[in-house]
């Protein structure tokens, strides 16, 4: 288990915008009637994408939308450990370092992180352009080890590479995602052993 | 070696277009009314016969879990819920069903919830896949719009399929676990009985199944359960993706037939162990929760289900982590301690205390910084915590060490011995 609790410094308010309260009733009307509560991570989301951490007025407004109690929304706010209780930088760098990541040299990701970023995780850098933070098993194994940039995966990576696209990004390009040596996606590099003879209709 | 025209995932490394354009020149939605046209109990008897058995870990046959839903719908909705949770570390097929090949998935959805006579169904997208979520989102907006799926389609089965996102918690791939996600509550496994065929989500009947395991349905339906079930060996039929990760020279997804060497797979696809196979220290050969292997036993065991099983390990999610021997073999086993430690969801005592308990004497081993008789305690709380909690992830946190002692316990004594020394040295 992890221990997480609402950051110290809360703002006073919040609100949905117009655009991403209607997205929070998109997901609503996934579910059958009265079963709003389910859309609760998805709201959660949008509000993050929106403020960048999760908040106490937030998770009070989510109540009030969802028709649940404070409580329960805190719970599912402090439970899942994507939702960020405290500011992070305008981009979140999230490095696997699972057994799997280890293996294949994510000490040295996480080096590179801390120097180009900040000495410690959850802590935004000095210009506010980024943090960093270790992550548990990210889902991309055979094309490790790899960090979540925002949405985006970077795999295949190494030290200097990954500080390589966190200067790209502090510099405002968009450096390319996916794969860093070389290979399409998760495919032996060098070329499929597999599939080379795949028949489609015409 | 299984031939290209057996592979369901021919688009599995993306090479090829994953719009719905694309996905029918591959085959999928090739006579699926055809398909349904059978009914529901010839399609669950087929996939009884095919041998598939689930390929979310657990290997139960898939064909007999979806005979287990209510013949008849009475007052409450049937539901099917997709695990796309894909959490286990090692794995990562899913993903690429999700994000390359995902008609094969949407089709399944169709199918599998016509067998169980399910109008909705929920893919359960793990919050770190989100790029992967999208990629579903848009082939799901393809079917609805090509009248695939969703009310009147050519089906003529009223289908809503909806794609829902966690936020990053391992225990959310328990069946029960996902399905309190779903509702929206924390993510804590539920005592079964009552399983989720009678109670499942928002207490109506629901059948829970991994990802691979619906998107293979509707090629097993269109070729036949006779061959499928001829591929592999008996009890362990069929194609799997697995992924090969770790120290390999080239680590990969692939698909192949059930029952592959384990040294053919690495050697074949994933271009060998770093430094040759007499390199070779110990698999992990199914994702994190099974015990490792030492290269003694990997030299000759087949990958399916049974041959792992006979191993004292498992298949799992066929997830092969490769450790050769630069690895620090206690090191690697400590870090999925603190895996367990960290997605504990603090339900049941020994599994909370446990796993932080296990990782801190793991910890300890590591540096060599103990005393030899606690390799025999740490043991024996591993078999206290096993079969003790609600789910099986304090199992899944036990058998790692479980493993490690067995295979490894010179390794950990050396490292005792070694760190006395050097404090008798500095003395």
């Amino acid at each position: 288990m992890s221990v997480r609790r609402l950051h110290e410094n809360q703002p006073e308010s919040f609100a949905f915008s117009e655009a991403n309260l209607a997205r929070v009733n998109d997901c609503i009307a996934k579910y059958p009637p009265g079963r709003q509560r389910s859309a609760v991570i998805s709201a959660l989301w949008i509000g993050q994408e929106q403020e960048g951490w999760v908040t106490k007025p937030m998770i009070e407004e989510i109540g009030r939308l969802l028709d649940m109690p404070y409580i329960r929304v805190l719970e599912v706010a402090t439970f899942y450990t994507m939702f960020q209780l405290s500011p992070v930088g305008k981009h979140n760098v999230q490095v696997c370092t699972t057994t799997p990541c280890w293996l294949r040299g994510s000490d040295e990701i996480v080096k590179a992180c801390k120097k180009h970023i900040h000495d410690k995780p959850h802590t935004p850098s000095a210009d506010g352009m980024f943090s960093w933070e270790e992550m548990e098993c990210l889902g991309a194994c055979v094309n490790a080890p790899m960090m979540l940039i925002d949405k985006d995966p970077y795999e295949d990576l190494t030290g200097e590479k990954t500080g390589e696209i966190i200067e790209a990004i502090r510099r405002g390009e968009q450096p390319k995602t996916g794969p860093q040596n070389g290979r399409h996606s998760s495919e032996p590099e060098g070329g499929p052993t597999t599939l080379t003879t795949v028949e489609e209709k015409v | 070696m299984l031939s290209d025209k057996d592979r369901i995932f021919t688009n599995l490394y993306g090479f090829r277009g994953a719009d719905l354009a694309s996905a029918k020149k591959r085959g999928n939605w090739d006579g699926t009314k055809k398909i349904l046209e059978l009914g529901p109990e010839a399609i669950v008897d087929i996939m009884k016969k095919s041998g598939l058995r689930g390929r979310g870990g657990a290997g139960f046959p898939t064909g007999l879990k979806w005979s287990f839903m209510p013949k008849e719908v009475k007052e409450r909705p049937h539901y099917l819920v997709v695990n796309a949770d894909e959490s286990e570390p090692g794995t990562c097929k899913d993903r690429d069903i999700l994000r390359h090949d995902p008609h094969t998935l949407i089709e399944g959805c169709l199918v599998a919830s016509f067998a169980m006579r399910a109008h909705v169904a929920y893919i359960y997208v793990r919050g770190e896949f989100i790029r992967e979520r999208e990629a579903l989102q848009r082939a799901v907006d393809e079917a609805y719009a090509a009248k695939l799926i969703g009310k009147n389609n050519i089906h003529g089965w009223d289908f809503d399929l909806y794609v829902h996102h966690g936020a990053g918690a391992y225990i959310c791939g328990e069946e029960t676990a996902l399905l309190e996600s779903l509702e929206g509550k924390k993510g804590q496994p539920r005592l079964k009985p009552p399983f989720p065929a009678n109670m499942g989500l928002y207490g109506c009947p629901t059948t829970v199944n991994n990802v691979e395991s619906i998107a293979v349905a509707p090629t097993i339906l269109r070729r036949g359960a006779e061959w499928f079930a001829g591929i592999g060996r008996p009890n362990n039929t069929g194609t799997k993706v697995f992924c090969i990760s770790g120290h390999v020279n080239k680590p990969c997804n692939v698909e192949e037939a059930m029952g592959i060497p384990l040294k053919e797979l690495i050697e074949k696809h994933a271009g060998g162990v770093r430094g040759g196979w007499d390199n070779l220290l110990a698999i992990i050969p199914g994702g994190a929760s099974v015990p490792l292997i030492p290269k003694s036993v990997c030299d000759d065991v087949l990958m399916d289900f049974d041959s792992l099983k006979a191993a004292q390990t498992g298949l799992g999610t066929a997830a092969v982590i490769v450790m050769d021997k630069s690895t620090d073999v206690v090191k690697a086993i400590q870090r999925l301690s603190y895996f367990y430690k960290h997605e504990s969801c603090g339900q049941c005592t020994p599994c909370r205390e446990g796993t932080g308990w296990m990782w801190r004497v793991m910890s300890r081993m590591q540096q060599g910084n103990a005393k030899i008789e606690e390799i025999d305690l740490l043991y024996e709380v591993t078999k206290q915590v096993e079969g003790h909690t609600i789910c099986a992830l304090g199992d899944a946190a036990a058998w790692p060490i479980q493993g490690l002692i067995r295979h490894f316990r010179p390794e950990m004594e050396r490292r005792i011995a070694e760190y006395r020394a050097a404090a008798k040295a500095a003395e």
